[in-house]
């Protein structure tokens, strides 16, 4: 068997393919190795390490030899580049951590390890996972594989370019008001995160702490319910990690729709909505409609409101997370300083890019004596007003529907002018985080310009399962997520 | 709310950021534009709401007081930019 390119790579049929010795893994980890040489223009990676890849795929191929393998056996993945990862850089796409090399493996690093997944290395990302298009990083801007003259999103860009390209048959990412979706959304996959404690943070670098969660970046739902099931459990190491067993994601996949009410949040279909993106959503809205679901109209009232309270929680909490990076016991050191105070300011202010220290001045006067109650309080029983909101909508609804993004995927250098442009696009987004609960973004279509359009699904607290099996029930009888970009 | 290229400067020594003096009031611009756009929050009532910090309103676990981690100070230590005998190199702080 080799891998077309014909159809789009599932993690399903790739672990068929290895199971059944139609491939090796060390075949077809040479062949994706190759692809992303192919596709350096994307800029989709930071890291690659091949030699490291080939040997894991080896050890793989022995595994499923001696008829020991786990459910990612050989099969190859790429991680964003917030995770650590022992003996391979992380850098966070940031100078700051350029040169820096991890003691230790993530938890989610370690648990994919585990179940065999081979890595081929690490993907590009906004730095410090600031940003919604992924031009933020410090090793440069990665391109759309889609229109290679637009952006990916962010802040997973590059790992969301990289499945889209086809050079990942799947990647991680995290999600802290929408890096998962947006990007996913962006580049036609099918993006997760899920609820807040249900992946463990530990060895993913702090960006905003009560917002942070990793997910899936795959072809389908059912390949987004492989990895979660990896991912997902309790890990001591977080302290904010749920102790509650992980169900069998894949089991209840094929579910039938019938009777589940979904949501529809007025506010969402409002201004601000491209009309072709709002188009098809209505027309995923009623296929899903034939497949059973009843619809209802919903309130969020304050939803609208998570895009401020969201910059000012998420910057407060970076401006104090990034106060470790202080040029002593590990990331960059300024050439040139006189005393301490200038050796942190040196180092902090030539490390870090232009959008983070920006974060972290909002965040440090956000925090600061006399303004905490006007703003870092206020967004915090803002942020109980959201929470609320939802709780009150899914006392008449199983999930909640609506668009991803705004709009389809903009042009390269579109937005990087104008700050609260850029944060726009997580309007839909960041609600999710703020409240904790999980969502999933599942194409829906391509705009006239052959651009994806995202669904995004939003769940109550540790209902995975049922935003999978809506998704992949979507997906049986669609063909949204087969698209492929064309130019690639 | 507007900030001046002075509060610019008092916020990034709090940070511990260097704002060179002719892009202080570039920065208060584009701090103050974002700030104007936060107060959106304003419009909402949260009068007697409680705050929350944390999704779920999850609270920390208590662990044992064990020894857990072996001591990996040289390899902590050889990603430090300065060390010498043990030890982090900074600038002399005390004369």
């Amino acid at each position: 068997m080799t891998i077309s390119n014909a159809s789009p790579v599932t993690l399903s049929t790739l672990s068929a393919a290895l199971h059944n010795r139609e491939l090796s893994s060390v075949e077809l980890t040479t062949d994706y190795l190759n692809r992303i040489e192919r596709h350096s223009d994307l800029n989709a990676f930071i890291t690659v390490d091949p030699d490291s890849a080939l040997k894991q795929a080896e050890e793989a191929d022995r595994s499923i030899a001696t008829g020991n393998p786990g459910p990612m056996t050989g099969i190859p993945i790429a991680h964003k580049d917030i995770f650590c990862t022992q003996g391979m850089a992380t850098t966070c796409g940031s100078k700051m951590l350029e040169k820096y090399i991890s003691p230790y493996d993530a938890t989610v690093v370690e648990r994919l390890k585990q179940a065999g997944a081979v890595t081929l290395g690490k993907t590009n990302m906004d730095e410090f996972a600031m940003g919604s298009s992924n031009e933020n990083s410090f090793f440069g801007a990665v391109s759309n594989p889609w229109d290679k003259n637009r952006v990916p999103g962010g802040s997973s860009g590059g790992s969301a370019a990289a499945v889209a390209a086809g050079i990942s048959p799947a990647a991680t990412g995290t999600d802290t008001g929408g890096s998962i979706r947006q990007p996913a959304s962006f580049c036609g996959l099918t993006g997760l995160k899920p609820t807040y404690g249900r992946v463990s943070r530990w060895g993913m670098i702090a960006f905003a702490s009560s917002l942070d969660q990793a997910g899936p970046i795959t072809r389908t739902a059912e390949d987004a319910a492989i990895m979660l099931g990896i991912m997902a459990g309790f890990d001591q190491r977080d302290s904010t990690s749920v102790e509650r067993a992980v169900p069998d994601y894949r089991a209840t996949l094929d579910d039938s729709l019938d009777g589940l009410t979904i949501g529809l949040p007025r506010e969402y279909f409002d201004q601000g909505l491209d009309s072709e993106v709002g188009d098809a959503v209505e027309r995923a809205l009623h296929q899903l409609q034939s497949q059973g679901v009843r619809t209802v109209e919903i309130e969020l009232p304050n939803s609208m409101l998570g895009i401020p309270c969201y910059y000012v929680i998420a910057p407060a909490e970076a401006s104090s997370n990034l106060a470790r990076f202080d040029g002593v016991r590990y990331g960059y050191r300024a050439d040139n300083y006189q005393d301490l105070n200038e050796l942190y300011c040196r180092s902090r202010t030539e490390g870090f890019g232009p959008e983070v220290r920006r974060r972290i001045m909002i965040g440090t006067y956000a925090l600061s004596a006399g303004y905490y109650d006007a703003y870092y309080l206020k967004a915090q029983k803002l942020r109980r007003l959201i929470a609320n909101d939802f709780e009150q909508a899914f006392a008449h609804c199983d999930l909640i529907v609506g668009p991803t993004a705004p709009t389809t995927a903009f042009r390269i250098g579109a937005k990087t002018h104008d700050p609260v442009s850029m944060y726009l696009n997580d309007i839909y987004t960041n609600a999710a985080n703020l409240a904790g609960l999980p969502a999933l973004s599942i194409p829906c279509g391509l705009d006239s310009q052959n651009l994806p359009i995202g669904l995004q699904l939003v769940g109550n607290y540790f209902d995975e399962s049922r935003l999978l099996n809506v998704a992949h029930r979507f997906q049986i009888e669609s063909d949204h997520h087969l698209q492929q970009p064309t130019k690639v | 709310m507007s900030l001046t290229p002075e509060d610019i400067l008092k916020i990034a020594h709090l940070a511990r950021l260097e704002v060179p003096e002719e892009e202080s009031s570039d920065y208060a611009r584009e701090l103050s534009a974002i700030l104007d756009f936060v107060e959106q929050m304003n419009e909402a009532d949260t009068r007697d709401i409680l705050p929350l910090s944390h999704p779920q309103d999850a609270t920390l676990r208590m662990r044992e007081d064990k020894i857990n981690e072996s001591d990996q100070r040289e390899y902590y230590q050889s990603l430090a930019p300065e060390t010498e005998g043990g030890h982090y190199l900074v600038p002399k702080v005390i004369e």
